[in-house]
């Protein structure tokens, strides 16, 4: 993560904790995020 | 017995003849013509810039795969079409110049009842001086071009373990590009590989784009519910962009890149330049220059094509303020309003305007994306012109009937973040409609319920999977049409 210093572009926008990173690669919680994001999709494709 | 002639054969293009042969009974023919003997699955060509994947892995032969559906396929570039036929030839018809090494050069004319234009982009490099991997930058857009940026980023890391530093400027290298996405998920790939090989402390990574901020992708962006908020795409971009120590430079016109060095323009009139060590930069695109003739040999070109040589179809293309842009505006059956037997699907139809506001620098250079037309709408939109097509050759339908409008089409988009089974992550992403309607949602202009983003491991499982089901799919194994688009 870029050093945050008053008033430049880095210093404002949000950065995620160390657990949010975490599950972002927690292989239970992203099989889980796999089928919700297949059935997302799905969901997306049978509306055309 | 009549014929469906296919122009190109790449995402668009070879989904409608897929489709068209399937539904198609046997005495009526589809052709395609394309002037590469490969089908390309372009998006994982971010994969081969960083060496992840080799160029044979997102590619495969076209003509046995033809072969196999029963359809001829000339490789040659089209050049010219002649929708009345000409003086010698009365039926309509498409000249075209074979590029396959046995034909080389060679000319004929085939005849249509039916032609789809699906000719995709002409990778418009001249459009700023030394753009382009055959001046002074890298691109990914051609399997080629992205095999050519990894062995040059090969050589940055070799430098970066000899304790050099380096400077990679990644984005949009002119004014009027598309396709922020492809060089986003570029950006990221690449640094996830400077990570993976222990240089990423040696490396400034410097993202410059049109985009008037980060996160509107060409599509003014997206509005999504998170943690109790309705928040614009610009916050979880820019919040990528610093959880992984990307600098940006946004509403930025490049006007040369010379070696080592890019020199751009802001929306705000500043120019300013900026030195490095690696850049890939993406092209604006246009059509790729078919002309038409009447049968007179009067050229009408600029009758079927607008000035940016992409097709006109069934859009309204009159001049509107921004304001008074309406979903109506867009294409819903991609009929050419001239000559109803011909159709122009994925890349090559004129978009009636942006979606991303359009902005003006003050010395008065366009500075904004112009509309991305991605893999999942160019498909579907394909797939329902074949069939349509399908319907009005065997008698079943006088004039299209199903429509599939950007304005009432959602896009699912996996931009990969990093490759890697257990440590790779992408941004999964939906957009319902993709082109924002604000009669229907007059807040944000989509559906929030339809309008979703997240970054996850979860989105390179599924950008790994689409990688391997849409080439099963694209070479007609069993049940391929089970496969959406
Ligand atoms: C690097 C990169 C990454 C991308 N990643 C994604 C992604 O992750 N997800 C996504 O949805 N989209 C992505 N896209 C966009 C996607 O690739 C396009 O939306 C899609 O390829 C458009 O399909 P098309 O058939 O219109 O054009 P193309 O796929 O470009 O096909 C055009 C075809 O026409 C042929 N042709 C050219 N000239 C002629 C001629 N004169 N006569 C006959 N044929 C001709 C070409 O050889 C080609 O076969 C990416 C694009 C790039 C460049």
């Amino acid at each position: 993560m870029a050093i945050r210093k008053p008033f430049e572009q880095s210093y404002y926008p949000p950065v995620p904790t160390r657990w949010t990173k975490y599950w972002r690669t927690n292989l239970a919680w992203q099989f889980i995020r796999f089928i919700v994001l297949n059935v997302k999709m799905l969901r997306m494709v049978r509306r055309h | 017995m009549s014929r469906l002639l296919i122009l190109g054969a790449g995402i668009a293009g070879h989904t409608a003849a897929m489709h068209a042969r399937h539904r198609l009974p046997s005495p009526h023919e589809v052709v395609v013509v394309s002037p590469n003997s490969q089908w390309n699955w372009i998006p994982s060509n971010i994969w081969v810039g960083t060496g992840f994947m080799k160029p044979e892995q997102v590619t495969f032969p076209l003509a046995p795969v033809y072969e196999k559906l029963g359809i001829p396929f000339h490789q040659a570039r089209a050049v010219s079409l002649h929708p009345d036929g000409s003086a010698d030839r009365p039926a309509p018809h498409v000249t075209i110049e074979y590029t396959s090494p046995d034909r080389q050069g060679q000319t004929a004319d085939l005849d249509y009842d039916f032609l789809i234009n699906a000719t995709g982009p002409r990778l418009n490099f001249g459009a700023t001086k030394g753009l382009g991997p055959e001046a002074h930058s890298l691109s990914v857009c051609t399997y080629g071009h992205a095999s050519q940026t990894a062995a040059a980023l090969q050589q940055s890391i070799q430098r970066m373990k000899r304790g050099d530093r380096q400077t990679f400027l990644i984005g949009t290298g002119h004014g009027s590009c598309t396709c922020q996405g492809a060089a986003f998920e570029y950006l990221f790939n690449l640094e996830h590989e400077l990570r993976r090989q222990g240089v990423r402390d040696r490396a400034r990574l410097v993202w410059i784009s049109n985009e008037a901020e980060l996160g509107d992708f060409g599509m003014g962006g997206m509005f999504l519910r998170r943690g109790g908020y309705v928040t614009h795409s610009r916050v979880f971009t820019e919040s990528l962009f610093t959880e992984r120590g990307v600098e940006w430079i946004t509403r930025a016109h490049v006007r040369e890149v010379a070696p080592g060095e890019t020199s751009y323009e802001t929306l705000d009139g500043e120019n300013a330049s900026i030195t490095h060590d690696f850049a890939m930069l993406l092209p604006p695109f246009t059509g790729v220059g078919l002309r038409a003739f009447q049968r007179d040999g009067r050229d009408i070109t600029a009758d079927l094509f607008a000035p940016s040589q992409f097709m006109f179809v069934d859009g309204d293309y009159r001049k509107k303020a921004f304001d008074a842009w309406a979903p109506e505006d867009w294409p819903e059956t991609y009929q050419s309003p001239r000559y109803t037997n011909i159709f122009a699907v994925g890349i090559a139809f004129a978009p009636p305007h942006p979606i991303s506001k359009p902005m003006t620098s003050v010395t008065g250079t366009p500075i904004s994306p112009t509309p991305p037309r991605t893999g999942m709408p160019s498909g579907v939109m394909a797939r329902h012109v074949a069939l349509n097509i399908v319907d009005m050759m065997t008698g079943k339908a006088e004039a299209p009937t199903r429509k599939a409008s950007m304005a009432h089409m959602g896009a699912a988009c996996i931009a990969s973040a990093g490759a890697d089974l257990v440590h790779g992550t992408a941004v999964s992403m939906t957009v319902f409609p993709i082109v924002p309607d604000f009669n229907k949602y007059p807040d944000t202009g989509r559906d929030l319920r339809y309008t979703s983003g997240e970054i996850g491991l979860a989105g390179h499982w599924i950008k790994h999977a689409l990688h391997y089901a849409f080439l099963y799919k694209a070479k007609a194994n069993p049940l391929w049409i089970a496969v959406p688009e």
